[in-house]
C-alpha cells in the first residue's frame, strides 16, 4: 500500500496486474491474476438501488444481455447465460430492457429483494393480443 | 522510412517554419492539430512534410483545439512522441486538457504562438495565452527569435520525454513579430537534429500489451493531494538540472548557448528590465546604448518561466538596486505576473530593491526604443532615490490621458 506522496508511480496511474501477463485476452476474468488496483477487485455494489434478477427457465441464451450490458457484468460462459455479476453490476437496466424471451428471462427489483420471493413471483407469459 | 531533407547551413525562416522543421527532424508518432493563426504555418509545413514523404508519423486534423490536446494526449499514453502548436483562442480552448496532460505525466510538446485573448477580438502577439498556461503544469520555455523557436523545440523534446521529468513542454514564440519574421537560422543535420533527441522511449504505455495500465484515473480527497504534490515536487527539483545539462549539451554541437536565466550587461549594473520574447532583444539593444552613454543598464531575460526559476533570478539581481518588470498582458486587476513573482523571489533577498511594473504591447502594439529609453530612465532615478519615483504600475505606449496605478 502507497503512504506519502513520493511511494506513487507517476501519473496517477493504475496497473491491471502485478508483473507481465500473457494470453490475457483468452483468460477467464476469475482465471486472470489481478492486481488490488484493478477495478475487478473493487465492489461498486452500493451504488445500485434495483437489480435485475435472472430466471433460468425462460432464458434462450441469445446473449443479448452479455452484449449489451456497458459494464461486463453479465456472466456467459460458453455462450451459456450464467447469471449477473453483483459486485461490478450498477443497475442500470439495460438488460432486462433488451431481454426477448416471454416472460423476460432478466427483470428489476429493488435492491433488498429476495431472489427467491421474485422467482415465486415470476411474471406470466403475455399472450399476444388479437 | 522518411525521405531526409537536404538543408543549407543557414537557412532563412520565420519562427513558424522553424518550429516546424525542428519536428520534422525528431520524427513524432503523432500530430493532432487545429489551426489557428498565426500559429497555423507550424501545422501547414508539418502537413506539407509528411504529404512529401518526410515524415512517418500520424497528422490528425481533428474539430477543435480541446480535440488536438485530447488526441495528442491519447497518443502519447499510447506510447508515441506526440506535439502540436496552436496559440491565442485555441490555446484558451485547450486548457482543461493541459492540466490533463501534465497531471497524466505525457511529454507531450506544444508550440504555442503568443497571441493576444478576445475581446476585442486580436489576431497579433502579446503575453496572454503565455500568462494562461503558468498554472497548468507544463514546463514553459520562451524563445526571443526563430533560431530561438528551433533550438528550443530540441531542448524540449529531449527534457520532457526523459524518464526521470515525463511532464509536457511548451515552446513559446511572439506572434508575427518572431512567427512571420524570416531571419537567418542555422540548422542541424536532420541526423544530428534526431540524434540530440534520441528515440523515444515509451514510458507506461498502452500499447505495451504484457502490462496493462489505466490512465486517467480518478482520486478524490483520498489520494488527490499526493498525486499533485509529487508532480509539483518533480517540476520543483527534476526539471532544472535536466534542462541545464540538455543546455549544456546543445552548447557542445552547435556553440549556441542558452540560460535558465538570461542575463545582459547585468555586471555592475543599477537597473534592470525583466522582460520576455522578442522585447527582450529590444532592450538589449537600449541597453547597449545607454551603456555607452555610461549608463549602468542591463536586461534580464526569462528563458525557462515554468518553472519558475527563483534561485537563479535571485542570484541574476544581486547588488541591482531597481528593476522593471514587463508585462505583456493585461493583469485585469492586480499587478503583471512578472512583477508578482519577482516581488516574491526578491522580498526575501535581504538586499532591498525597488521594483516597479510596466504594462505594455497589448494586442501587438510596439515597444519601442524610446519607451525602453523611458523605462531606464525611471529605473535610475529609482535607484539613486532608494524608492519609487513613479506609480508602481503604469501602462505605457497606450493613448489617452497616462494611466498608472499606486
Amino acid at each position: 500500500m502507497n503512504n506519502g506522496w513520493n511511494d506513487f508511480e507517476i501519473g496517477a496511474m493504475l496497473r491491471s496486474f502485478d508483473g507481465a501477463v500473457n494470453g490475457i485476452a483468452t483468460t477467464l476474468q476469475e482465471d486472470r491474476p489481478y492486481s488490488k488496483s484493478n477495478s475487478f477487485t473493487a465492489s461498486v455494489a452500493d451504488w445500485r438501488i434495483e437489480k435485475p434478477i435472472f430466471n433460468k427457465d425462460y432464458c434462450i441464451d441469445c446473449q443479448f444481455c452479455w452484449i449489451y450490458c456497458p459494464d461486463i457484468s453479465i456472466i456467459s460462459r460458453d455462450k451459456k447465460m450464467v447469471g449477473v455479476d453483483y459486485d461490478h453490476c450498477k443497475g442500470c437496466g439495460i438488460c432486462a430492457e433488451v431481454c426477448p424471451t416471454n416472460p423476460k428471462s432478466l427483470l428489476m427489483f429493488a435492491e433488498q429483494e429476495d431472489e427467491d420471493k421474485a422467482l415465486a413471483g415470476w411474471p406470466e407469459k403475455e399472450k399476444k393480443e388479437n | 522510412m522518411a525521405d531526409k531533407m537536404e538543408l543549407r547551413d543557414v537557412e532563412v525562416w520565420d519562427g513558424n517554419m522553424a518550429a516546424s522543421q525542428a519536428m520534422r527532424q525528431v520524427q513524432i508518432d503523432v500530430v493532432a492539430a487545429y489551426p489557428i493563426t498565426p500559429s497555423t504555418p507550424i501545422v501547414e509545413n508539418y502537413g506539407n512534410y509528411l504529404a512529401n514523404g518526410y515524415v512517418d508519423g500520424e497528422f490528425v486534423m481533428v474539430e477543435s483545439e480541446h480535440a488536438a490536446m485530447s488526441g495528442c494526449i491519447g497518443a502519447s499514453a499510447a506510447g508515441g512522441r506526440v506535439a502540436t502548436a496552436t496559440s491565442s483562442q485555441g490555446f484558451a480552448l485547450m486548457v482543461e486538457t493541459l492540466y490533463q496532460a501534465s497531471g497524466m505525466r505525457l511529454p507531450i510538446v506544444l508550440n504555442v504562438v503568443n497571441r493576444a485573448l478576445a475581446a476585442p477580438l486580436n489576431v497579433n502577439g502579446d503575453h496572454s495565452d503565455m500568462y494562461l498556461g503558468r498554472d497548468s503544469g507544463w514546463i514553459q520555455l520562451d524563445a526571443y527569435n526563430p533560431q530561438q523557436a528551433y533550438d528550443l523545440n530540441f531542448i524540449a523534446f529531449r527534457v520532457a520525454e526523459d524518464h526521470e521529468v515525463r511532464l509536457p513542454c511548451m515552446v513559446h514564440q511572439d506572434g508575427f513579430l518572431t512567427s512571420h519574421t524570416a531571419q537567418g537560422v542555422k540548422t542541424l543535420d536532420d541526423d544530428t537534429a534526431y540524434n540530440f533527441v534520441g528515440e523515444f522511449k515509451p514510458m507506461n504505455d498502452m500499447l505495451d500489451l504484457d502490462h496493462p495500465v489505466t490512465h486517467g484515473v480518478q482520486t478524490e480527497e483520498d489520494w488527490h493531494f499526493e498525486h499533485k504534490a509529487r508532480q509539483h515536487n518533480d517540476l520543483m527539483t527534476k526539471v532544472f538540472p535536466k534542462i541545464e545539462a540538455a543546455f549544456d549539451a546543445f552548447e557542445k554541437l552547435t556553440g549556441r548557448r542558452y540560460n535558465i536565466v538570461e542575463t545582459y550587461n547585468t555586471e555592475g549594473a543599477d537597473a534592470v528590465v525583466v522582460c520576455m520574447g522578442t522585447s527582450v532583444e529590444t532592450a538589449i539593444e537600449v541597453a547597449k546604448e545607454l551603456r555607452a552613454d555610461g549608463k549602468k543598464v542591463g536586461v534580464i531575460g526569462i528563458r525557462v518561466i515554468r518553472p519558475w526559476p527563483h534561485a537563479q533570478i535571485a542570484e541574476a539581481l544581486k547588488g541591482i538596486k531597481a528593476i522593471g518588470a514587463l508585462d505583456r498582458s493585461s493583469p485585469n486587476g492586480t499587478f503583471g505576473m512578472l512583477y508578482n513573482e519577482l516581488a516574491g523571489t526578491v522580498v526575501n533577498s535581504g538586499e532591498s530593491k525597488v521594483l516597479t511594473n510596466y504594462v505594455y504591447g497589448l494586442g501587438g502594439r510596439d515597444l519601442t526604443k524610446v519607451h525602453l529609453r523611458e523605462i531606464y530612465a525611471e529605473l535610475l532615478a529609482n535607484a539613486e532615490a532608494g524608492k519609487p519615483t513613479t506609480p508602481l504600475q503604469q501602462l505605457i505606449g497606450v493613448r489617452g490621458p497616462k494611466i498608472s496605478f499606486h
